[in-house]
């Protein structure tokens, strides 16, 4: 049978969901195995926490390189599992960490690599929505073991319960991968809001919010967003120019665009339209934002956000 | 101190982009040196200000080495105004279509036989966007790879560099021996604006162009193939619901079927 190996994805000491969804996208076409990284001592903690998904196998190996030489060291262990098991393809969480991870493994295998997938078929043909989201591209890896990194929350998981058997694995990371050293490591700070022009969704509030923006804050944390404002808002003094999203302000293009108690003048949709999917609350049902609304709610903020936000909140736990 | 900065010249970013033949089209767009390179050849220019300067003859030197068709000396000649001193251009029709493996892989042997302490390069192209290309050319030259920095210290009597890794994942503070490979996230500093001077300068600056054999590495095919490509269709008429006391709900529930949440 098929072998498709993951590399197990973790926040602290816990699996995230983002490994069910690469188990998930690597069951259509084989047993999953999935690969966990620990600090010695650290490995049964971490792969006792790999219990949603259909995950076959779980391989633990152990070594003090993996925290003090990054990405470097991971791909080294990676590439020598690859040579000892030859699974059929293997699948990484593509954000900074696991693309470059993909990349060395990639060049250590002399294997084709594909980044961002949004869906993985049987056949490890891999979806990308490419150019701002504009273009849909269906591609495959022609040599080697594909190695493909794919988008978190882009593959709806199957978080049934599964307990795999776990093999653990003793290598020895090769000098050639120790060159670079950490030497302190702070996690992300919780509750700060991302950069306005990097974030992955963006709640905006303008004259509706009549200077409150207390709901607008609110509903963006709940979504792990950053902040933006309409010209309105930021000339009435109600919120920093620099959150303003428009014209004469930033540009933003995020997965996702709330506009709260914004009209939608050209202005500001000269700064916003490129969004992939943009979500409108406001009280007037003319208002010209709704044209660019994927969803949009007739109401008034300091009703809808609050609710949303709970929504959002339930969902989350 | 020898400094490469590798740098890609790309479709503008306001551009329309398309696909053609399984590739992006380059031909019918505006092509304009890689928004994010702009701040490696920045850090660059200031790590060799900061120990000497890089003026004619010194010890200190930026290097802009690219990849790309004939038409991308338009983007070193930026990226030579702003104050490099000198380009590598490697061009050939063999080249077209090449992955970031193959690209990677002419890079490095580039590279490799330059004489550099330091590569620095941007954290991704605004086309393609994958963000291995640093990491792979770490791999290819058995340098220390040090990316994703927001902050970068070059000391060039311990023959060390140091730098703030600023990820998702965190903040890391990590060092290595040079030769090391560099690339930095946009916050790191301001690209300082070509100046008139720079710019008439650079008009007379070499970009020497190399052929795959001059290089000395083959053609490799790309590593992976597109099927097809599709235009997505035009945002769709969306949905409007009145709030009789259930908008915000319908919101959340909107994002949980489109997976925001």
């Amino acid at each position: 049978m098929s072998q498709v190996f993951i590399l197990g994805d973790f926040a602290g000491d816990k699996c995230t969901k983002t490994t069910a969804e690469l188990a998930t996208a690597a069951a259509r076409s084989g047993s999953v195995t999935a690969i966990v990284l620990a600090a010695p001592g650290a490995g049964a903690t971490l792969a006792a926490t790999v219990k949603h998904g259909p995950i076959a196998n779980v391989l633990v190996v152990e070594s003090t390189d993996f925290a003090t030489h990054g990405v470097a060291a991971a791909a080294d262990a990676i590439a020598q599992i690859i040579a000892q098991k030859s699974p059929n393809a293997l699948l990484i969480a593509s954000h900074a960490y696991g693309k470059e991870v993909a990349g060395r493994v990639a060049v250590a295998t002399e294997s084709g690599i594909i980044t961002d997938a949004v869906d993985v078929a049987a056949d490890l043909t891999a979806t990308q929505l490419v150019f701002g989201g504009s273009t849909t591209v269906h591609s495959k890896v022609s040599n080697g073991v594909p190695i493909i990194t794919v988008r978190p929350n882009s593959i709806e998981a199957d978080l049934s319960d599964s307990t795999p058997a776990v093999e653990n694995l003793s290598l020895t990371i090769s000098d050639a991968a120790k060159l670079a050293t950490t030497t302190s490591s702070t996690p992300p700070v919780k509750g700060g809001r991302p950069e306005l022009t990097e974030a992955q969704v963006v709640v905006s509030g303008g004259r509706g919010t009549n200077g409150d923006f207390s709901a607008v804050e609110g509903f963006a944390d709940s979504l792990g967003a950053a902040v933006g404002a309409s010209r309105a808002a930021t000339d009435a003094g109600w919120y920093p120019h620099s959150h303003q999203v428009g014209q004469t302000g930033k540009t933003v293009s995020p997965q996702l665009y709330v506009a709260c108690g914004i009209s939608g003048a050209i202005q500001h949709r000269a700064g916003m339209q490129t969004s992939k999917t943009i979500a409108v609350v406001n009280k007037d049902p003319e208002a010209p934002i709704f044209d660019l609304a994927d969803f949009g709610v007739v109401g008034d903020l300091f009703a809808v956000l609050p609710q949303a936000t709970q929504g959002v909140v339930a969902q989350k736990s | 101190m020898k400094i490469a900065v590798c740098v890609k010249q790309v479709p503008d970013s306001w551009a329309e982009k398309k696909m053609v033949n399984g590739v992006l089209d380059r031909e019918g767009v505006d092509a304009v040196l890689n928004d994010l390179d702009e701040y490696a050849v920045e850090e660059a220019l200031r790590i060799v200000e900061a120990h000497g300067g890089n003026e004619e003859g010194g010890a200190n030197s930026v290097t802009i080495v690219s990849m790309g068709p004939e038409r991308a000396t338009e983007a070193i000649r930026k990226a030579l105004s702003m104050g490099a001193n000198d380009a590598i251009l490697v061009s050939d029709a063999a080249l077209a279509g090449s992955d970031a493996l193959a690209t990677s892989k002419v890079l490095a042997e580039v590279i490799k036989n330059g004489g550099f302490d330091l590569v620095i390069c941007g954290t991704e192209s605004t086309d393609a966007r994958m963000s291995v290309v640093p990491a792979m050319l770490a791999q290819r030259l058995g340098w220390a790879q040090l990316t994703f920095a927001s902050m970068v210290a070059v000391d060039p009597a311990a023959n060390t560099v140091s730098i703030t890794r600023t990820t998702e994942a965190g903040v890391d503070a990590i060092n290595a021996k040079l030769p090391a490979v560099i690339s930095v996230v946009e916050k790191i500093n301001e690209p300082r604006y070509p100046s008139f001077k720079g710019i008439m300068a650079a008009k007379k600056k070499t970009i020497d162009s190399r052929d795959l054999a001059a290089v000395g590495v083959s053609a490799e095919s790309a590593w992976s193939l597109v099927a097809d490509s599709a235009p997505r269709p035009p945002r769709a008429a969306g949905i409007k619901v009145v709030d009789e006391g259930n908008g915000g709900n319908d919101l959340a529930k909107f994002l949980v079927e489109k997976k925001f949440i």
